[in-house]
């Protein structure tokens, strides 16, 4: 059974969505769903143990070697990011029913549960794959069941934001397929080892720099990264709370991991970061975004928004991280990664019990709802503190790991430019945080009781996690320094 | 092509829009045919032109027929256009030439499929041998992606209950197909004919082309047709949504526990050689199996789809009937 | 002059995938946003289809006597892509009759004309 972990990590939630189908009533749906979840999860952290003991896992499908089969291959990067995304999963699967009730019909309750394994499997299905071609197919699986998950919210606007993410999500996955295709055509190979043992050959031909910067920006507009960033804020904001919870804690993660593998265990080092401006340009677009990305988020209505503008300040950093190109910078890009989930998990959580409660997430709605929601807005302040970078929370330990690496850099300007981002973090979370302590309830408005157990215990465990691991980061930090060592070490 | 893709773009007349996609697809097809990729030709004719016009048919029947005046921003959009076709050409200088035999492509993975998947799979398709076992797991994606669009196309077009003027829509589809009488009884010999290729297809396509995917859509047009023809509610008395919805997950499992057998029996994921005492068999017990799964998942989903399509229109038409 | 006749073809691909992506981006009625997107994936699918040719050979199907084929493997992935392909549009499509419900129109601007209105609409209330 162990040595099929890596397939089972796919598996498990990929079989049990159409299984979902046989059920019928919402609530055994859910069940079923959140023990797939769990296993899910488990057995990330299986992975995880034996990858850190053992190294690399590598597993061929269908008994055939590569390149000729398809090949997974599970090192310290991918196994780090599939425990991300399987944990938030599963987290955010616990305060699910109790959501849904309030923002889908009955009838369609079963078919979120299914397009949510769907989606699940797509990203880890993404993550653990050792074959460009198959990465396609699950980047595929898991934007179409965004899509769909997307369009199921109330407001109408989530079908036009399901729409845009629609059309610009197809544009970018195809950019990936062509990019896929011309490295194809000049290695003859499909598989991601193998590409990197064949490509420093043809690496000087300008059918592979093209090849690169077109799977380069198909991977960007599935990250957000500013100047692509547009589908992103209304598809946080108007699809179903626990989806967008779900969504913003792993969908650019998954994203980031493509950038970070096809540049560094494929491309490789010299090639990527000499061929291209590619240092100058990702550290002026992320930069770009923390800082427009943060301004435009002071002055949105809807927290939904305002944290939606966030996350792409967030993708912003990581980029920034990635940019500096030396181990230290890519550490704290997957430190960021990994504090990231949990803090726009726990905030986004936050909102899906105000939601749950109140009924909207415009900041004007939420005036006095410290007094009548005091743990569902406690958890709001945590996690903006975390957001802002206050220390004892994981974002002080990203920003940190991403200041340091900049001065080892001799970088110093761009440590104070980190520094300025988060004082615009303060400005937006303060706005919130005001609203609901000192503002006084509108009148005539019902009181409303604070949020079910079913939503606050999830909402809790991802804020005591961004407390607790801001406080001991052995964990994180050792992965994320071990992975971005590995990754430099390896690719020349 | 060139000619047919510019049209595309002036013409403002959806429905003939819709009929130059179609064609595009079909032209697209005769194109695969002359590359000597028969399958993807026989899947692009089935899917591209067949199944994608129809419900882009549908749609603009919902829609409107016409384009309004666009307002849109030619300028940014020639910009881009002419950024990302530059970049393009540009990577093609250092390409190997067309059809070139000593390519990358051609040395590397290629050679074993060709002149080993007979001895180590015994299918002469080789496509197949590829599609089914050496990829198969690829495969499986493209059966959960298709599931995936199911699952979303109910998420948002089924409505709860049937419209509630049942009589009013039986009578509207009854006029309209007195109209159309000979189509009705010829279509009614035709669809056995139909089903029964289709099932050729599924089962021939480990020698020629052919397979799950064709063999589905072809499975689906049939029922397709008959809805189209006869009215929706005579097709869901055949087919009913429970159980056309049950066959698609079914598809999607069957092709799963292929994969867990294989693990039980000691191989890998979706290894068939140890699905029998003889791996040859294995391999063709394997490949027919998770053949049928795919088949039985595209002609289920197909359907799906185009019901969804359908009830939704009449849905719309209901309401619009004055009750709302 | 042999290096056009050996690339002319994937030119004229790129020609078909740019406008096909000039037409997603020009246009703002959604079902031909959607047309230009199949144009543009169709094109690509051509491109990886004409990769696997190999001149004088024929479909990789075995047959006895016959030894040179085209190349399998591009076929297979296209025919992953062509049903992905499917699967977006129907999806688009469901999309757009849903929106055309809810917006009464199904252009772009318009739409997005429709949406600053309601939020203009909804601050006006808030004062």
């Amino acid at each position: 059974m162990l040595v099929h972990l890596p397939i089972l990590q796919v598996i498990v939630p990929l079989i049990a969505a159409p299984a979902c189908l046989i059920l019928r009533r919402p609530k055994l749906v859910w069940l079923f769903a959140l023990f797939a979840s769990s296993l899910a999860f488990i057995i990330s952290i299986l992975l995880l143990q034996q990858v850190m003991t053992a190294g690399t896992i590598s597993y061929e499908l269908g008994g055939w070697s590569p390149p000729w089969g398809i090949e997974y291959r599970i090192d310290k990067l991918n196994a780090f990011i599939a425990l991300i995304i399987s944990g938030i999963s599963t987290v955010v699967l616990l305060a699910a029913q109790t959501s849904i009730e309030k923002e889908i019909p009955k009838d369609k309750q079963p078919l979120f549960y299914i397009l949510y394994l769907l989606s699940l499997s797509g990203m880890l299905g993404i993550v653990t794959t050792g074959d460009a071609f198959n990465v396609f197919v699950f980047l595929e699986i898991s934007s179409l069941s965004a899509y769909s998950l997307i369009a199921l919210g109330k407001d109408r606007r989530a079908l036009w934001a399901s729409f845009q993410y629609l059309i610009m999500g197809t544009i970018g996955a195809t950019f990936i397929l062509i990019g896929i295709g011309l490295m194809y055509q000049m290695t003859g190979t499909l598989n991601m080892a193998d590409l990197a043992v064949r490509l420093p050959e043809v690496a000087e031909t300008r059918t592979i720099t093209t090849a690169y910067v077109f799977f380069i920006v198909g991977v960007c507009l599935k990250l957000a990264l500013f100047p692509l960033h547009f589908w992103l804020p209304n598809a946080y904001a108007y699809a179903p709370s626990i989806v967008t919870a779900f969504f913003a804690a792993t969908s650019t993660k998954v994203a980031a991991y493509l950038l970070i593998r096809f540049t560094f265990s494929i491309f490789g080092i010299s090639f990527s970061f000499t061929t291209l401006p590619i240092e100058t340009m990702f550290l002026v677009m992320g930069l770009l975004g923390i800082f427009i990305a943060s301004t435009v988020a002071i002055y949105q209505d809807n927290i939904k928004h305002v944290f939606a503008y966030s996350s792409v300040a967030q993708v912003g950093y990581m980029i920034v991280g990635f940019s500096l190109s030396t181990p230290a910078g890519l550490t704290a890009m997957l430190l960021h990664m990994f504090n990231h989930a949990l803090m726009k998990g726990a905030l986004f959580m936050a909102l899906v019990a105000i939601m749950y409660r109140v009924g909207s997430s415009k900041i004007n709605d939420l005036q006095g709802l410290g007094r009548q929601m005091p743990l569902t807005v406690a958890a709001i302040v945590v996690g903006g503190l975390s957001l802002i970078g206050v220390p004892l929370t994981v974002g002080f330990v990203s920003k940190w790991y991403l200041v340091v690496a900049a001065i080892e850099k001799g970088w110093w300007w761009l440590a104070g430019l980190v520094l300025l981002g988060s004082l615009l973090a303060v400005i937006y979370v303060w706005r919130i945080v005001e609203t609901a302590y000192f503002k006084a309830p509108i009148l005539g408005q019902q009181p409303v009781k604070e949020a079910p157990m079913a939503i606050l215990v999830p909402v809790w465990l991802l804020v005591s996690a961004n407390v607790y691991f801001g406080i001991d980061t052995r964990f994180s930090v050792e992965i994320a320094a071990s992975a971005a060592k590995s990754l430099f070490g390896v690719a020349q | 092509m060139v000619g047919i893709a510019l049209a595309v773009n002036q013409i403002k007349d959806m429905f003939a829009v819709v009929m130059l996609a179609g064609i595009y697809g079909l032209v697209s097809a005769s194109f695969f045919v002359a590359m000597d990729a028969v399958d993807v030709a026989f899947t692009e004719a089935s899917v591209g032109a067949g199944i994608s016009t129809l419900l882009m048919l549908t749609t603009v029947a919902m829609t409107g027929r016409t384009e309004h005046e666009a307002s849109h921003k030619p300028l940014l959009a020639l910009i881009l256009v002419a950024i990302t076709g530059g970049l393009l050409i540009y990577g093609t200088f250092d390409m190997p030439y067309f059809g070139s035999a000593d390519a990358a492509v051609h040395n590397h993975v290629a050679p074993r499929y060709i002149y080993d998947s007979m001895k180590e799979i015994g299918v002469p398709n080789m496509v197949t041998s590829v599609l089914a076992s050496y990829r198969g797991f690829d495969t499986f994606g493209e059966v959960t992606v298709i599931f995936t669009a199911g699952i979303g196309v109910l998420a948002l077009l089924s409505v709860a209950q049937r419209p509630k003027d049942d009589a009013a829509i039986e009578a509207i589809n009854d006029s309209m197909h007195e109209k159309h009488l000979i189509l009705r009884v010829a279509i009614k010999t035709m669809i056995p004919f139909i089903l029964l290729y289709a099932f050729y297809v599924q089962f021939h396509g480990d020698y020629g082309p052919g397979g799950g995917f064709q063999a589905g859509v072809i499975f689906a047009a049939a029922i397709i047709m008959y809805a189209m023809l006869f009215g929706l509610s005579a097709a869901r008395r055949v087919i009913t949504q429970p159980f056309v919805q049950l066959l698609s997950a079914l598809g999607v499992l069957l092709y799963g526990s292929v994969g867990v057998v294989s693990m039980i029996n000691g191989g890998s994921f979706l290894d068939y050689s140890v699905l029998a005492a003889d791996p040859i068999a294995g391999q063709h017990l394997g490949i027919l199996i998770i053949e049928l799964g795919v088949g039985l998942t595209v002609a289920s989903v197909m359907i799906i789809i185009f019901f969804s399509f359908s009830a939704r229109r009449e849905y719309q038409q209901a309401n619009k009937g004055g009750s709302l | 002059m042999t290096m056009i006749l050996g690339l002319y073809n994937y030119w004229v691909v790129i020609v078909l995938m740019m406008i096909g992506f000039y037409i997603i981006i020009a246009h703002g009625h959604l079902i031909k946003k959607i047309i230009g997107l199949n144009i543009f994936q169709t094109s690509v699918f051509i491109f990886y289809i004409s990769v696997g040719k190999v001149e004088g050979a024929t479909a990789p199907i075995w047959q006895e006597g016959i030894i040179l084929y085209s190349n399998p493997l591009p076929h297979v992935l296209i025919l992953t892509a062509i049903v992905v392909g499917i699967a977006t549009t129907a999806l688009g499509l469901a999309l757009i009759i849903r929106i055309k419900e809810a917006y009464g129109v199904i252009d772009e601007d318009e739409i997005q004309a429709m949406d600053n209105q309601a939020m203009v609409n909804q601050d006006k209330e808030h004062q």
